[in-house]
């Protein structure tokens, strides 16, 4: 099926500003469950505010447009209650891991089978550019305006250490390797996380001489690397690009299931 | 009523309600008083094939009801003050979004942190403020371990039948108090499933596009139709809108949907009102002290009435006022500040013939200061 029939033409155009990120990670995605076959039906995508949220509209699953932060906690409920649907959850970084962040290390820990996007710009665009937790030291926002104080999260290591069974980190810049990375974590039984930075020229670049997008694409293929390369030896301050994890643990619907045995055997015991 | 009894805890008694009417999902998080409710269901949920989770917090377990009420499920979450204070923001979401769930709150003394294992009434009109905006909600009581189970039945019939969130408030004295329970057998009080729609695949169906009677018939998540839900105002087809036009008519659609249909949503008892010279108004634990005195009272040829409200929001105005216009004097018993007082008394034609008995330092009003309050609000003195 072509990737224009997962769209819902009558709700564009969309919101987002020229130069953004988010309309790449929207075609790797659709590419992705496109390549995946999965039939829209079968797909409930989940987001909570901001304007990566704005993503779920576009598109022709069963789509739930929820609270800051919250993507995952509504995501949960949907999952746990069909655990046949395949649920993506679209998310911001300051939606994802400051205001969700108490969300997103437990969705992680506990490995229910969804698979959570972070699309990271590192500002709060929607308010109108205001530091995130992943902005770190030294950027300007309009609410770091002498220069942000605040040390910047890894997300990734951040989903690792909360038991994510698949993390994976890439940039708008790097189509084919973030599309295979959520091909991956779709397919992928548990909890699973794919970071992608993409620019958001109008806030983070403005303030940051970073002022095109051209500008913006060009930091992100000069600021990061393969995991593990010479370059990351050379240059620690460069963000790794790859899979951090890709393990199989239990799956929460599953052992529920184990639970619900368990559970019906004690009855018909008794 | 015929059936299995059993001598339970109110808490147990609102599950027991829950399960009758359907519940297969329930999500929580532990606080005083409520965590039986959340430990028995951990118990029984999985044993007919339901869905259990502790979720991290308050707030999660609020939105993941809603997210497994929108694949179809009879959704259930339990806590009490600082935990309601915390759920209010995806309660709003539910009421924006017009998904059907229950909320229980077993009431504890508050502000913050308060007084966890004591009896308060004191989230009435949070039950109703709590989240931000204009709109309706429903909010119910009960004032016995029998009423428990079947006002939760109908907080189910209610939620699922106006799309709405409907909060029981329970206080501690009700939660934990036992007392005999009769469950009829399934079938015996009437369960509502929410409208589905019957539009078929292929065909535009319209998730926001109410019916004459302000219905709105939905389709599971997963189902045929695909739809877009938010918490943002939206059109027709759930997407967001910004057009004064449009934010109008889904206001009016909220607030009409419940409040247009208040004499049929509202449930409440009467105790010798024919004649009732004397009206008390309560509701949960105080009201079995006021119907305690309605008896005492009675014996002595005294013309003492109750009126025990069992739903609270929306606010029975009509049937309050009609109820109170013969009477002499109007007395709310309840255990808070006077938050039902107020709505009585903006009721009533005469706001001036109502009056407070209350009790706000986590014990149970007695019958005696009930007395009292009769005795000095007659001008017969302490």
């Amino acid at each position: 099926m072509p990737v224009k029939d997962y769209i819902r033409k009558r709700f564009f155009p969309h919101i987002w500003c020229p130069g953004c990120g988010h309309g790449i990670v929207l075609q790797g995605l659709l590419s992705a469950i496109e390549e995946l076959e999965i039939p829209k039906n079968d797909v409930a995508m989940v987001s909570g505010i901001g304007c990566s949220s704005r993503i779920v509209g576009y598109l022709d699953f069963h789509t739930l447009h929820t609270l800051h932060g919250r993507a995952l906690a509504f995501a949960t409920g949907v999952k746990f209650s069909k655990p046949d649907l395949t649920v993506i959850a679209p998310m911001g970084d300051g939606d994802a891991t400051a205001i969700g962040g108490n969300h997103f290390i437990h969705a992680c820990r506990r490995n229910i089978d969804m698979t959570a996007i972070v699309m990271n710009n590192r500002i709060y665009g929607m308010t109108g550019g205001q530091f995130s937790p992943l902005s770190g030291e030294g950027i300007y926002a309009t609410t770091a305006q002498y220069g942000n104080i605040d040390h910047a999260f890894d997300i990734a290591k951040l989903a690792v250490g909360s038991g994510a069974t698949y993390v994976a980190r890439s940039t708008t810049y790097h189509v084919a390797e973030m599309r295979k990375y959520l091909k991956e974590a779709i397919a992928h039984k548990g909890f699973s996380v794919v970071e992608i930075l993409t620019p958001c020229p109008t806030y983070f670049g403005r303030k940051n001489k970073l002022k095109t997008a051209i500008e913006m694409m060009e930091s992100l293929k000069n600021t990061t690397t393969p995991i593990g390369s010479k370059a990351k030896a050379e240059n620690p301050e460069l963000v790794e690009r790859g899979v951090f994890v890709h393990e199989q643990k239990g799956e929460y619907c599953e052992e529920y299931d184990k639970i619900i045995e368990k559970a019906s055997a004690a009855v018909k015991g008794a | 009523m015929k059936g299995k009894i059993r001598f339970v805890q109110g808490n147990e008694a609102c599950i027991e309600g829950a399960l009758y009417a359907g519940l297969n999902f329930f999500a929580g998080y532990p606080i005083t008083p409520s965590t039986e409710i959340a430990e028995h269901l951990s118990v029984r949920l999985p044993q007919i094939g339901g869905k259990f989770v502790q979720m991290e917090d308050e707030i999660a377990s609020m939105a993941a009801i809603v997210g497994a009420s929108l694949t179809g499920c009879k959704t259930m979450t339990a806590t009490s003050g600082p935990g309601f204070s915390l759920k209010q923001e995806a309660l709003g979401y539910a009421i924006m979004a017009e998904i059907p769930c229950v909320v229980v709150n077993v009431q504890r003394g508050g502000p913050s942190t308060g007084n966890p294992t004591h009896v308060s009434q004191g989230d009435v009109q949070q039950a109703k403020w709590g989240t931000h905006g204009d709109h309706s909600i429903v909010a119910m009581t009960a004032s016995t371990i029998q009423d428990i189970f079947e006002m939760t039945i109908e907080a189910y019939n209610i939620s699922e039948t106006y799309r709405t969130p409907v909060v029981i408030l329970l206080d501690e004295i009700m939660g934990h108090m036992r007392e005999k329970l009769v469950i009829p057998e399934q079938g015996v009080i009437p369960t509502i499933d929410r409208l589905r729609t019957a539009v078929k695949p292929g065909i535009d169906y319209h998730p926001y596009f109410p019916r004459e009677d302000g219905r709105l018939p939905m389709s599971d998540f997963g189902d045929k139709h695909r739809y877009n839900v938010t918490g943002l105002f939206h059109d027709m087809w759930g997407f967001p809108t910004g057009k004064p036009e449009e934010i109008y008519k889904l206001m009016r659609h909220l607030v009409d949907k419940i409040d247009g249909y208040a004499n049929r949503i509202c449930k409440y008892k009467q105790f010798y009102l024919e004649d009732a010279e004397t009206l008390l108004i309560s509701y949960g634990s105080s009201a079995r002290t006021a119907l305690e005195v309605v008896h005492y009272s009675r014996k002595r040829g005294r013309k003492v009435g109750l009126l025990e409200l069992q739903t609270i929001w929306p606010f029975p105005k009509q049937i309050v006022r009609e109820i109170c216009a013969t009477a002499k004097r109007v007395i709310v018993v309840e255990m808070n500040m006077g938050q039902v007082l107020q709505e009585v008394k903006a009721s009533v034609n005469n706001p001036n013939k109502v009056f407070l008995c209350n009790r706000v330092d986590g014990a149970l009003i007695t019958a005696e200061e009930v007395k009292q309050v009769i005795r000095i609000v007659k001008g017969k003195g302490i």
